[in-house]
């Protein structure tokens, strides 16, 4: 059994960790560098981000490998780095998690390419397998005990991701990013998304939802998961609040408290795997296990107990209950296939 | 689908229901039968331009609506876009030619040290969608980029996108920069981008924040018809 699937069973949640991006930028990332540059750059600060979620009480967390695919880290001009730069990053946190006196697992992040697929966009099937499988390698190589794949919103890049884990033989998670009006942004609802994982040959060991458009939203998706009765783990990586700009620099105005709140209503609604996305810093994490370890667990919430605890929703409806906007089009006489 | 519903001859319908099934292929992304039915009302003596604003841009309208009432969502609209790409092919050269009126010029990019242009990418086709003129800039642009583009292509509007917090204070530099320069009301900036929100466009001196590419096309339109207004009563 791998690492992951055993922590699965031993356990009744897993608290996993906040933020990359925000927490380099704290550390001095300048605007637009590439921070997989700085897993060999400045490998320190990637130790420390990574110590600071295990210290805060995390189980599991992610590398800094979210932007390490060819097609993300050509516009950086180091594409030939993908297995180097991927390798390091999972070597550092190998160091970090074997270091922590308990089990702590190593999740190989896996982000998007950042292009459209085939037939809408440009990018092949065979290619995007073909980056995913090289990102794979050098995570696998480094020791990272499972891959993540994360921030998705094309069911054919996620299909495309878990047939290049399958190439490189390891286990994985899943999660897809539900930004517009409460699906992916190319349309994929809640239980689409089950539907989609569950065909797949090589399904995910959790799959799930992060970032997004705040807590709120993120819930109700977890929600969505549940509803469908698929019983394999889910994921909620949800962001502190929403960004704010504030004398011209960005916070997120989740307090601690708040995502101490959304953590115990994510294990209400059903996800096993819990953590924090954008604007989730280790004072967040540490206020999600108190949580987590501290409140009993509740009934399945409604949606207007995550309004009142996390504040509204984006939209009205996330396409799942048929209350949603529709056009009439019985009298338009050609349909798309 | 019956082989009744694929049976329909463009040629035998008469304008308005032309129209109309121009629409409706518009909305299901048919790419050819937009170019066919393009070149018949051409043939059929219609002005360019009112093939552009009434039958693409009166179809793309409908597809923009239905994006920003989150009913459809971005592959229908690529493939929308790109039917309508289609259709441009075949007026571009003749609205030239005709003199036709400008719907307006946009200048857009994504802000320095951002690379993520999905978003903007769609803004640019939705313009296009709308019969507005796009420049095109790419990703990572520094303020010099954005000025001389502005000035070289006479543009009405300057876009700016990022999605990522880091980058968006970036919007600020650019639209001080145009201050400085006694150039911000020449243009009607735009900016938009998945963190940013009514309160940071204002913050930062733009005209609106767009919260997705259906509404940047509304708000361009709103502006523009305003910046007639001035003009006329100016």
């Amino acid at each position: 059994m791998t690492a992951l699937a055993q922590m699965l069973a031993d356990r009744d949640w897993i608290l996993a960790d906040g933020a990359t991006g925000t927490n380099l930028f704290n550390m001095g990332l300048a605007s637009g560098e590439a921070p997989e540059l700085w897993n060999t750059d400045a490998p320190d600060k990637i130790r420390a981000l990574y110590k600071g979620a295990v210290d805060a009480g995390s189980d599991l967390f992610l590398t800094n490998t979210f932007g390490g695919n060819a097609s993300r880290l050509k516009l950086h001009d180091a594409q030939t780095r993908v297995f180097e730069l991927n390798r390091v990053a999972a070597e550092l946190g190998r160091e970090i998690a074997d270091a922590a006196g308990r089990p702590v697992i190593v999740a190989g992040s896996v982000g998007p390419t950042g292009e459209i697929m085939e037939p809408v966009g440009a990018l092949s099937h065979a290619s995007a397998v073909q980056m995913f499988h090289e990102q794979a390698e050098g995570l696998k190589a480094g020791g990272a005990d499972v891959l993540w794949l994360e921030t998705i919103s094309a069911p054919e890049e996620y299909r495309a991701a878990a047939e290049g884990f399958a190439l490189a033989g390891m286990p994985w998670c899943g999660t897809m990013s539900f930004d517009t009006a409460g699906r992916t942004m190319m349309g994929v609802t809640s239980p689409a998304m089950v539907q989609m994982v569950e065909s797949l040959p090589n399904p995910p060991l959790a799959y799930g939802a992060n970032c997004g458009t705040g807590a709120s939203d993120l819930l109700r998706t977890v929600l969505g998961f549940t509803a469908t009765g698929d019983e394999r783990p889910i994921i909620a990586k949800g962001n502190a609040g929403i960004p704010k700009y504030v004398d011209g620099h960005i916070h997120y105005d989740g307090t601690p408290e708040l995502m101490a709140d959304y953590a115990a209503l994510a294990r209400d609604c059903g996800a096993k795997i819990i953590g924090g996305c954008c604007g989730t810093m280790p004072e967040h994490l540490s206020h999600m296990r108190r949580a987590l370890e501290e409140r009993p667990r509740g009934p399945l919430p409604t949606l207007e107990l995550i309004v009142e605890k996390l504040g509204g929703f984006s939209s009205v409806s996330d396409g799942t209950d048929d209350a949603g906007p529709t056009r009439d089009r019985s009298k338009s006489r050609r349909r798309r296939g | 689908m019956s082989d009744e519903e694929n049976d329909i001859i463009l040629s035998e319908l008469d304008d308005d229901e032309l129209v109309q099934q121009m629409h409706d292929d518009l909305y299901d992304g048919l790419k050819e039968e937009i170019e066919e039915a393009v070149n018949i009302l051409l043939e059929r003596g219609w002005q360019p331009y009112d093939i552009l604003t009434k039958a693409l841009v009166g179809g793309m309208t409908i597809v923009g609506i239905d994006f920003r009432d989150g009913i459809l969502f971005v592959p229908e609209v690529l493939m929308a876009a790109n039917a309508m790409k289609g259709g441009m092919a075949i007026l571009k050269p003749l609205l030239a030619e005709t003199g036709a009126p400008r719907i307006g010029k946009m200048v857009i990019g994504t802000v320095k040290g951002d690379i993520h242009d999905i978003g903007k990418n769609l803004v640019s086709m939705m313009m296009e969608g709308a019969g507005f003129e796009v420049v095109d800039l790419g990703i990572n642009n520094a303020v010099e980029a954005y000025m001389e583009a502005l000035e070289a292509e006479q543009a009405d509007i300057l876009g700016m996108s990022a999605l990522l917090t880091t980058t968006m204070p970036y919007m600020k530099v650019v639209i001080d920069t145009l201050v400085a320069q006694g150039k911000r009301d020449d243009y009607i900036v735009l900016v938009g981008g998945a963190p940013l929100n009514e309160e940071f466009g204002k913050a930062i001196g733009a005209d609106a924040y767009c919260r997705d590419a259906a509404v940047a096309v509304e708000t361009a339109k709103e502006f523009m018809a305003r910046k007639h207004n001035q003009l006329a009563a100016g």
